[in-house]
């Protein structure tokens, strides 16, 4: 599904990410966790092609397609879905308004038909019930005066609609309290799929007892530097990232 | 957003400079030498058959403007206007006062059909679900084709070209024109006043609400002609019409003059909503040729708790000058003006309002969306006002601006002045860009970066949208992003 190989990447002449591989295959959740300034937020960034960050060595491929050789929206079209730590805000357009004209771009950019709208309305309704959001929230502009907890439930919406092939959750559970955790932690789980995989940046365990992760990796110094089972984070909550750090100078 | 999409996939099929309603129509014109003088103005005011005191009216105006001088204190930059070398009169050729629509030139109905005009009134008709709207179709300088007439007569309404309401209804016309914009008024609404071609003439009698929109399609076709406009609407007590006035102009080299003047006048309880969708040629991308656009709009809120609404939708021109504004003389009357002006390219917009406060217990409210882009530079100017007699005016401006890209350039001068204690005006402004990081969000999410930015536009510019009737409110939708072309990248 995703393959990276030997990836360097840089933002303003500073380099953050420095030979990181990784594969992950079909239907997999893979957590990534490291401390803060690994570099774990630039690999979501890299991944899905914002303009800051550049690429200087290494490749990514999405089933076989060169992730690098795409616009952020082809990209996306191709399957990638990146959850934002910090979902941005669009004064006065309706999420539902939003949510429509993302879904109809990517059908279009796949040579798909635009779904008609009572359709659209009623898959609109049926995601959101799942996530507690409600048609109040759906009719307010995008991300506009939502908490932390609504934001977050509606990138799971988007994700959820969007059908990606690729999820990358970035920090996801930064800013949620327990219910909210919970509710969005379910909403992923049930989007986990034979075709679909997962690649989840967080700092702590606490998300992976709900999305329970098929494999672990650490991250120091812009490189995977250990990998393991759900077991691995465990170990990380108890001793912490000390140990890796030093490993990575 | 379907619209969005539909603007995308025209932007794309539109090379750089080549403008939608780029095409010229060939019909032989009739009109008056170069230049402007005496002579020039009977020439016109023959040709429309005027009566003498007309005449003397337009003939004042223009010994008038001899002794004016063209206001500079604008934000705007252009190469002085040589008055002596535009032409200030030309007719379609082949207009002989038509019987009806098949007397009119083919060629004039098929510009009509690109220009997506419902003119014949069977078309319009016929859409069981399509609001019913009068068209009174102003093709360069004549007035060719009214529809609508016979049902606007029989709710008492008159909606003519102005033209034949100084031969048929003389005493409405010389009791209203000229009232609200004097011709001693500006430079550019005094030539408008001695040398006006046609535009529209609209009254209301008491009581009666209009029962359709009535709308106005200009178009500009003469190479170097001058459009002066005129426009005069009149509520009277109790009444309300909705108005509605869309432009586009062919393509042209040079720059066109166009100075149009709008008076509105609402007798007591009477109100006008007066909507605007301004799309004339705003020059090529190094800002060669397109309309200079200065135009006097005022309204007249006369009677006590009349009302006036202008709604604005400013995307054309290479450069605007333009406060729609509205006096608020009845007590308890109230002014509105919703704008979005979108600059880009080289284009100069500088425009606002003026709310004058007169009479007691007088409210309005100011809502505008200044959109920059390219290398364009956008002003809102506007003046609030109470007066000493005007206890408990209340005003609430709003005044967004949103950049897009680096090389443009917003301004915002308000101007604020209360003579009485009484009066509460609230001003809120903000300036913002487009962040990197809301076009990435959208992108990520599938959407191209023009259609990003036409989204983030249509959810800035939404509160005014809303005030346009909805026919409009899409064409304006689609409009927005067409302008905002080449905006991005």
């Amino acid at each position: 599904m995703l393959s990276i190989k030997n990836l360097h990447a840089s933002i303003e002449d500073k380099q953050i990410l420095r030979g990181l591989d990784l594969e992950v295959k079909a239907g997999e959740v893979h957590a990534i966790m490291g401390p803060n300034g690994s570099g774990k937020s630039t690999l979501s960034y890299v991944l899905a092609g914002k303009d800051d960050y550049e690429v200087t060595e290494g490749s990514a491929t999405l089933d076989g397609q060169d992730l690098f050789a795409m616009e952020p929206d082809e990209r996306a079209a191709a399957g990638l879905f990146l959850a934002f730590q910090y979902p941005l805000e669009i004064p006065g357009v309706a999420t539902m308004t939003f949510l429509k004209t993302a879904l109809n771009a990517q059908r279009r950019a796949r040579g798909e038909a635009e779904l008609p709208t009572p359709q659209f309305m009623k898959l609109v309704r049926e995601k959101a019930d799942s996530l507690s959001i409600s048609t109040e929230m759906l009719k307010r502009g995008l991300n506009v005066g939502f908490s932390g907890g609504e934001k977050k439930r509606n990138e799971v919406l988007q994700m959820a609609l969007l059908e990606p092939k690729l999820c990358v959750l970035d920090e996801t559970d930064s800013g949620l309290d327990i219910d909210a955790l919970r509710i969005v932690s379910q909403g992923v789980n049930a989007l986990r799929a034979q075709n679909r995989s997962f690649v989840v940046i967080t700092h702590y365990q606490r998300l992976l007892d709900h999305i329970v992760p098929d494999v672990v990796h650490v991250m120091a110094k812009g490189r995977i530097v250990r990998t393991g089972g759900a077991e691995l984070a465990h170990e990380l909550e108890a001793r912490g990232y000390a140990d890796y750090l030093e490993e990575a100078a | 957003m379907p619209a969005v999409q539909e603007t995308v996939a025209r932007v794309r099929s539109i090379d750089v400079d080549q403008y939608k309603y780029g095409f010229v129509t060939e019909i032989e014109s009739d009109r008056a030498e170069k230049g402007l003088t005496e002579d020039t103005v009977r020439f016109i005011s023959a040709k429309k058959e005027e009566p003498e005191w007309m005449l003397q009216w337009r003939l004042d105006a223009y010994r008038r403007w001899r002794t004016m001088t063209e206001p500079t204190w604008a934000r705007v930059d252009y190469p002085p206007i040589d008055y002596e070398e535009l032409y200030y009169y030309s007719a379609p050729k082949s207009f002989v006062a038509p019987k009806t629509l098949d007397d009119v030139d083919p060629e004039l109905l098929r510009t009509y059909e690109k220009l997506g005009i419902p003119l014949r009134e069977q078309e319009v008709l016929a859409g069981v679900e399509q609001r019913r709207v009068a068209v009174d179709a102003v093709f360069d300088s004549v007035s060719v084709a009214t529809t609508f007439k016979a049902e606007l007569a029989r709710a008492g309404v008159i909606f003519c070209p102005i033209s034949e309401a100084i031969r048929e209804h003389p005493e409405l016309v010389k009791k209203y024109l000229g009232s609200v914009v004097p011709t001693s008024d500006n430079f550019f609404a005094t030539l408008n006043s001695a040398v006006f071609s046609d535009g529209s003439f609209v009254y209301i009698p008491k009581g009666v609400r209009c029962p359709m929109e009535l709308s106005t399609y200009f178009r500009i076709n003469e190479r170097n002609t001058g459009q002066f406009e005129r426009t005069l609407i009149i509520a009277d007590e109790g009444s309300y019409v909705s108005y509605l006035e869309g432009c586009t102009a062919p393509m042209r080299d040079e720059n066109q003059l166009h100075a149009a003047v709008v008076e509105l006048v609402a007798l007591d309880d009477a109100e006008i909503k007066y909507s605007t969708v301004q799309n004339w040629y705003p020059g090529d991308a190094e800002g060669k040729g397109g309309i200079y656009n200065f135009v006097t709009k005022r309204g007249d809120c006369r009677g006590k708790n009349s009302k006036i609404s202008w709604t604005q939708v400013e995307t054309g021109s290479a450069i605007t000058w333009k406060y729609p504004s509205c006096i608020l003389r009845g007590d308890g009357s109230r002014g509105e003006f919703y704008s979005i002006a979108i600059s880009n390219g080289r284009q100069q917009v500088d425009s606002g309002t003026k709310m004058i406060h007169l009479g007691r217990n007088t409210t309005s409210k100011i809502i505008s969306k200044g959109i920059s882009a390219g290398r364009s530079n956008n002003t809102y100017r506007g003046l609030v006002s109470a007066h000493r007699k005007a206890t408990n005016a209340r005003n609430f401006t709003n005044c967004d601006s949103l950049l897009i890209g680096d090389k443009c350039g917003a301004h915002t001068v308000p101007y604020l002045e209360a003579k009485t204690s009484t009066a509460v005006f609230e001003h809120e402004a903000t300036t913002s860009k487009i962040s990197e990081d809301q076009k990435f969000y959208c992108q990520q999410r599938g959407l191209s970066e023009e259609e990003a930015v036409a989204l983030i536009v249509n959810g800035f510019v939404k509160d005014v949208l809303q005030q346009l009737p909805m026919e409009f409110a899409v064409e304006a939708q689609k409009l927005i992003s067409i302008s905002l072309e080449g905006s991005v990248g």
